[in-house]
């Protein structure tokens, strides 16, 4: 028996790879395949690949088709080549431009002055949108400042605000917005470490649901900053579609503004749909 | 969007239309020539050959078998949209403008322009069944009006006819009498353009007196205007979204003196309901002389001053947007 390659080569070579396998597409359109190969080590290498699966359809007249597949070309379209096409597509994208949102952000800069130059012009449709605009933005404000307006009646208890605190005049008591120490910022932060820090945080956690899916940080941010500072906000996202998933996590700072935002928020009606806000469940521990 | 680009014509653009279906696309431009594009990817099917002259406007049979074109060099030709072979002509002394076949394609409009001593026209022909019996017969002469007519429509189940005409009138004529039973100042300045809704309720109308109107067909009411900084060319409607394109620029003759910026040869879209213009769509450098969203409204066309057309199919996230804006 006369054999070519080494016993040590053929023992890889039957060393059989797990077959690859393609799941789905699963409800959300998602394939997964995943695979199983060598690299140049020889190491057994698994590669999973997830694609998401977008049907389209498209509806085709009879007498179209007929008419595609039947007429042959004629005219100066008979003798043209394919090299000298006098039909091309444009390399780069052309985008439909929208221009109404550029206006409205220049609006919302100028609120007054739009609203005055509305007035000075003659044009009654421009006058009524821009009042409808400008009163309804108004209405927003007094709504979140009526909430935020019970900042400054209840005095938070001295208790919790500590030995720092209560020497000082409470912070963000007075004017809405105004200058708070650094050494005041995190009450409930200064004497803990990281760890009873991480805690805390996650005490403090509001979980926000039946939210739009266009809704981003930034309109949460608006929305929750008028109750106190917030540590993080996060938006849960579908890791493979990237599409909301229609609920966020509102780290605030301190618990008591966390319980404000609740009892004011929770049941608010915001962009067409009514939010239910609670406190969010603790994480269970990991091991 | 990436837009087909058609370079088909060496001269100005002067129409744009789309078949009932929606799969063809027909151009015709101050260069004699029309044009036929397969509407999926632009290529181009086919051309008519023989024309001596401006090609002003073109109309399709409902089967897109028979093609009418209407041109400077004096005559009106029926084509095969099949192999492009011309079926009849039509001769006059004037140059003819717009033509429109009839509902059930058993007549066919014609205008032709006031040239030397004649005044300016509609003609009404009998079309046949087969084009071999095709007689120039006319059978009804309707004049009257001063200035061009620029575009016809037949309405009221082809009792009555539109006309635009050059004066900035909108006329309806009676097409068994001949006699005009209405006409209104709608612009100022020549009316370029008027395309019909779908259900023929209401048409759309394009000037160079920098508006755009939407009327109603019945008392000539007008609906809602659109306005724009720069001549408008052509205006037509979405069959599917409450949406106006409009396409116009800074007039061929000042193009030189202006800055490409400050043309507006932008592709516009209006809200036709708030009038108000929601999005633009960039890509020729001269003013846009003829616009048309095909039949099921997933894509539009443009044809312009340059001689380029270009043919657009709407990303996804437009027919998201559709009725929100």
């Amino acid at each position: 028996m006369v054999s070519t390659s080494k016993w040590g080569d053929l023992l890889e070579e039957e060393e059989e790879l797990p077959p690859s396998t393609t799941t789905g597409p699963d409800a959300k359109g998602i394939v997964t395949k995943v695979e199983y190969y060598r690299n140049e080590k020889g190491e057994v290498m698994k590669k999973t690949t997830k694609t998401r699966v977008v049907k389209i359809e498209k509806k085709v007249y009879k007498v179209a088709q007929e008419r595609r597949a039947g007429w042959r070309k004629f005219g100066e379209a008979a003798t043209e080549r394919a090299a000298d096409s006098v039909t091309s597509q444009t390399p780069d994208e052309v985008q439909l431009e929208r221009i109404q949102r550029q206006k409205q952000t220049q609006e919302e800069k100028s609120k007054a002055a739009d609203f005055q130059t509305a007035m000075a012009g003659s044009d009654k449709s421009a006058i009524v949108g821009s009042l409808r605009d400008m009163l309804y933005k108004k209405r927003m404000e007094r709504q979140l400042l009526a909430a935020k307006g019970l900042i400054a009646a209840p005095e938070r208890p001295p208790d919790e605000d500590g030995p720092s605190g209560s020497g000082l005049p409470p912070a963000g008591s007075g004017k809405p917005g105004g200058w708070v120490p650094p050494s005041l910022r995190n009450r409930l932060g200064g004497e803990g470490g990281g760890e009873v820090m991480q805690k805390r945080r996650d005490e403090n956690s509001v979980r926000v649901s039946n939210l739009s899916e266009d809704v981003t940080e930034e309109d949460l941010a608006e929305l929750f900053g008028p109750f106190g500072p917030i540590q993080r906000i996060f938006v849960a996202k579908d890791r493979e579609t990237g599409e909301s998933r229609g609920f966020a996590f509102i780290n605030f700072i301190h618990r008591e503004d966390a319980l404000r935002a609740i009892s004011k928020l929770d049941g608010y009606g915001y962009d067409n749909l009514i939010l239910s806000v609670s406190m969010a469940a603790p994480r269970p521990e990991r091991n | 969007m990436r837009p087909y680009v058609l370079q088909g014509h060496t001269r100005p653009l002067n129409q744009v239309v789309f078949n009932a279906e929606g799969d063809l696309l027909v151009t015709c431009g101050k260069d004699s020539k029309i044009n036929l594009w397969w509407a999926d990817n632009g290529v181009r099917a086919g051309s008519f050959d023989g024309h001596n002259g401006v090609v002003w406007t073109v109309d399709m049979t409902y089967d897109s078998k028979v093609l009418l074109s209407a041109a400077g060099d004096s005559s009106a030709r029926l084509w095969s949209m099949e192999d492009g072979s011309e079926l009849f002509r039509f001769r006059f002394n004037e140059p003819a403008r717009a033509c429109r076949f009839s509902v059930g394609e058993k007549l066919a409009a014609v205008s032709t322009d006031p040239f030397m001593n004649s005044v300016s026209a509609i003609r009404l022909f009998n079309i046949a069944a087969d084009p071999a019996d095709q007689s120039a017969e006319e059978i009804l002469n309707l004049t009257g009006p001063r200035g061009r007519i620029t575009r016809l429509h037949w309405t009221d189940q082809n009792r009555t006819l539109l006309s635009s005409s050059e004066d900035g009138m909108v006329r309806r004529w009676d097409v068994e009498t001949g006699k005009c039973l209405a006409e209104k100042q709608l612009h100022e300045k020549q009316v370029m353009d008027m395309q019909m809704s779908t259900d023929g309720t209401h048409f759309i109308t394009a000037s160079t007196d920098r508006t755009s109107k939407l009327v109603d067909t019945q008392t000539f009411e007008v609906l809602k205007e659109y306005k724009s900084a720069a001549p408008i060319n052509s205006a037509a409607m979405s069959p599917i979204f409450d949406h106006v394109l409009i396409g116009g620029g800074q007039d061929a003759a000042a193009v030189t003196t202006t800055a490409a910026k400050a043309g507006y040869f932008e592709a516009r879209f209006f809200h036709k309901v708030f009038q108000e213009e929601f999005a633009q769509a960039r890509g020729h450098f001269s003013p846009i002389n003829s616009v048309a969203f095909s039949p099921d409204g997933t894509s539009f066309v443009t044809g312009a001053e340059e001689g380029n057309v270009r043919l657009h199919h709407f990303d996804a996230d437009y027919f998201q947007i559709g009725d929100r804006i």
